[in-house]
């Protein structure tokens, strides 16, 4: 009960010893198995490497059906990165467009310039007000008589019917914080009408959360798809290498030995699609960013298109990468089992 | 080395019926003999060594392989017990897709030896059975004779204690037969427990070892050291 191997597959048995022919590398002494130890570890290691290599050779020698699986999961991943970025554009894009967002307060027709001015400076000094602007009634019908033409109209007017308006924009843009101030300035007795005139920024918001939120179901159901494609693809590799495997377990290999080449062939396919996902939305976005460029330019903005970004364009393929190792895995557990000696 | 104690295996498939392939077997191979084990087609030889193996698990009974009994090891202790066992095969099981040097190299890569070892212990191999020229060939490329001793290169490059042969000469020619006959001889003489399943009783003749003998999955006869 005394010797056992160090490292994987301890067993339960303790084999006695008793055989002539010297059995391989277990010599007694701490130094050996040190260096035993060692072996082992490198060995380990060797393997490792070995396993990926072949992984990538075998890959590389069948060309046609390697690009096929990986342009497949490309395409698979491609989509939702592609129209993520595309959103986190259009986030990017009208959050200049909150900043302006403001609400236009009427004041009640007896409001003077001078109170005006005092309750523009109140309300400056809110916490949730960034800054006001007053427009007095004549600036008002001054600024109406020089866009509308109808100066004539006016002058017939015997009173001036437009309304001291003062402008206020929030700190904060977004729709619940407007609402609030909304309805506390609504509440002011000096206040006719404060008017919100930004639903469509709050449409927008909503349409671009409810996408966010289908673009995360599409990436869950084409994430899916990636590990089902690399399951197929392993589990007709190991179909293909049917009497390597037995041959393999018949000369003492443990499954994790077995196990090793698959989950790098696995590993390798999600990174290669991954990768060439990134190439693929970089793609995409180069052929509409000039429009959008246009489009920005067109409208005096100094918004522009937001690429991949350099931490996804790591973090993709590495993603991928775990995708196809999960594949694999599922692959081997599944049908590694199917192939073995028993079956000779 | 190698213990069966009232050993039996059935087989059962469903809808076929079961069949019983040993019954009761019990038998002791020590170290450093050579062994025949013999018996019509389907006596049960292929199973006995299944089951040596861990190929196929006992209905019953109790078997040792180098003091280990093969009830209590589980699935992840399988490849352990393998590796103590060197195993030729009738038709080889050789791997077409890489070298002679790389088929007889796996039991040591599998095994975690170290590269510098693997060189030596191959080509040691490999020269014992007179293949050191062919290292570098594809199996595919070699005669039946020299496949079979790829084969023995293999189940022999890690020095298991035990080395097991199903019908080892069955394609071969008598004369290759002898030959491949004098490499088990050798590897007995160095200490190994062989055991040769053969029906080949021409063969058996030839030589003066322990012959045991199946009939229906019971070993009816343990012959030692018969004169030719
Ligand atoms: N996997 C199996 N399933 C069912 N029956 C089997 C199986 N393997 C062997 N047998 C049966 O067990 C008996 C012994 O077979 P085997 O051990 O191969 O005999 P031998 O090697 O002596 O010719 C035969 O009747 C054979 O048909
Ligand atoms: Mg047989």
């Amino acid at each position: 009960m005394t010797t056992k191997r160090p490292g994987r597959n301890a067993t339960p048995l303790k084999p006695k010893r008793a055989a002539p022919v010297t059995p391989p590398r277990r010599s007694s002494g701490a130094r050996a198995a040190r260096s035993a130890w060692r072996d082992r570890l490198e060995s380990w290691r060797l393997h490792h490497r070995d396993s990926a290599r072949d992984a990538l050779l075998r890959m590389r020698a069948a060309p046609a059906a390697t690009a096929m699986t990986v342009l497949v999961i490309a395409i698979a991943l491609a989509l939702p990165a592609g129209i993520t970025v595309l959103l986190e554009n259009a986030q990017a894009a009208t959050r200049g467009w909150d900043g302006n967002a403001h609400l236009s307060v009427f004041l009640k027709d007896d409001v003077d310039s001078d109170q005006q001015r005092a309750l523009a400076a109140t309300w400056q000094a809110r916490d949730d007000v960034a800054r006001t602007q007053s427009v007095t009634r004549e600036q008002a019908l001054a600024e109406f008589r020089e866009l509308s033409g109808f100066g004539d109209v006016l002058d017939a007017l015997p009173d001036n019917p437009l309304p001291p308006l003062i402008m206020v924009y929030p700190v904060d843009a977004h729709p619940d914080q407007l609402a609030a101030l909304q309805s506390a300035l609504n509440a002011m007795p000096e206040v006719d009408l404060a008017q919100l005139d930004v639903l469509w920024v709050q449409r927008l918001h909503a349409m671009i959360e409810l996408a966010g939120r289908i673009v995360g179901a599409l990436t869950l159901a084409l994430a899916l798809a990636v590990v089902l494609v690399v399951v197929n693809t392993i589990r007709l590799a190991i179909e293909s290498r049917r009497e390597e495997i037995v041959v393999i377990k018949l000369v003492g290999g443990t499954d994790g030995f077995v196990r090793r080449p698959f989950l790098y062939t696995g590993f390798w396919f999600g990174l290669a699609g991954g990768l060439v996902s990134v190439v693929l939305v970089q793609i995409a976005l180069l052929w509409i960013g000039s429009p959008i460029d246009e489009l920005t330019a067109l409208y005096d903005s100094e918004y522009s298109l937001v690429g991949i970004g350099f931490v996804n364009v790591l973090v993709l393929p590495l993603f991928a990468g775990l995708l196809g190792l999960m594949g694999a895995w599922l692959a081997v557990s599944r049908h590694l089992n199917d192939i073995d000696p028993q079956l000779l | 080395m190698i213990q069966l104690d009232r050993v039996s295996k059935r087989y059962s498939s469903p809808g076929m019926g079961s069949k019983d392939a040993l019954k009761q077997v019990s038998l002791t191979l020590p170290a450093g003999e050579l062994t025949f084990l013999t018996g019509h087609s389907g006596a049960g030889k292929s199973t006995l060594l299944k089951l040596i193996m861990m190929i196929e698990r006992p209905t019953a009974g109790e078997i040792l392989v180098d003091g280990i009994p093969l009830n209590r090891v589980g699935r992840s202790g399988i490849p352990l017990v393998r590796r103590r066992i060197g195993m030729v095969h009738q038709n080889h099981q050789l791997l077409f897709d890489r070298s002679v040097y790389d088929n007889v190299a796996l039991p040591l890569v599998i095994a975690g030896f170290p590269r510098a070892d693997i060189g030596k212990r191959v080509r040691a191999a490999l020269d014992k059975v007179g293949l050191l020229s062919k290292e570098k060939l594809n199996p595919m490329m070699l005669s039946g004779g020299e496949q079979q001793r790829v084969g023995i290169a293999r189940a022999v490059v890690n020095k298991p204690p035990l080395l097991l042969a199903d019908e080892p000469t069955g394609n071969l020619d008598p004369e290759l037969s002898a030959e491949i006959m004098d490499l088990f001889k050798d590897f007995a003489r160095v200490g190994v427990a062989v055991m040769i399943a053969t029906h080949d009783l021409s063969l058996i003749a030839r030589y003066s070892h322990r012959l045991l003998t199946l009939r229906e999955g019971h070993l009816v006869a343990d012959r030692d050291e018969t004169p030719v």
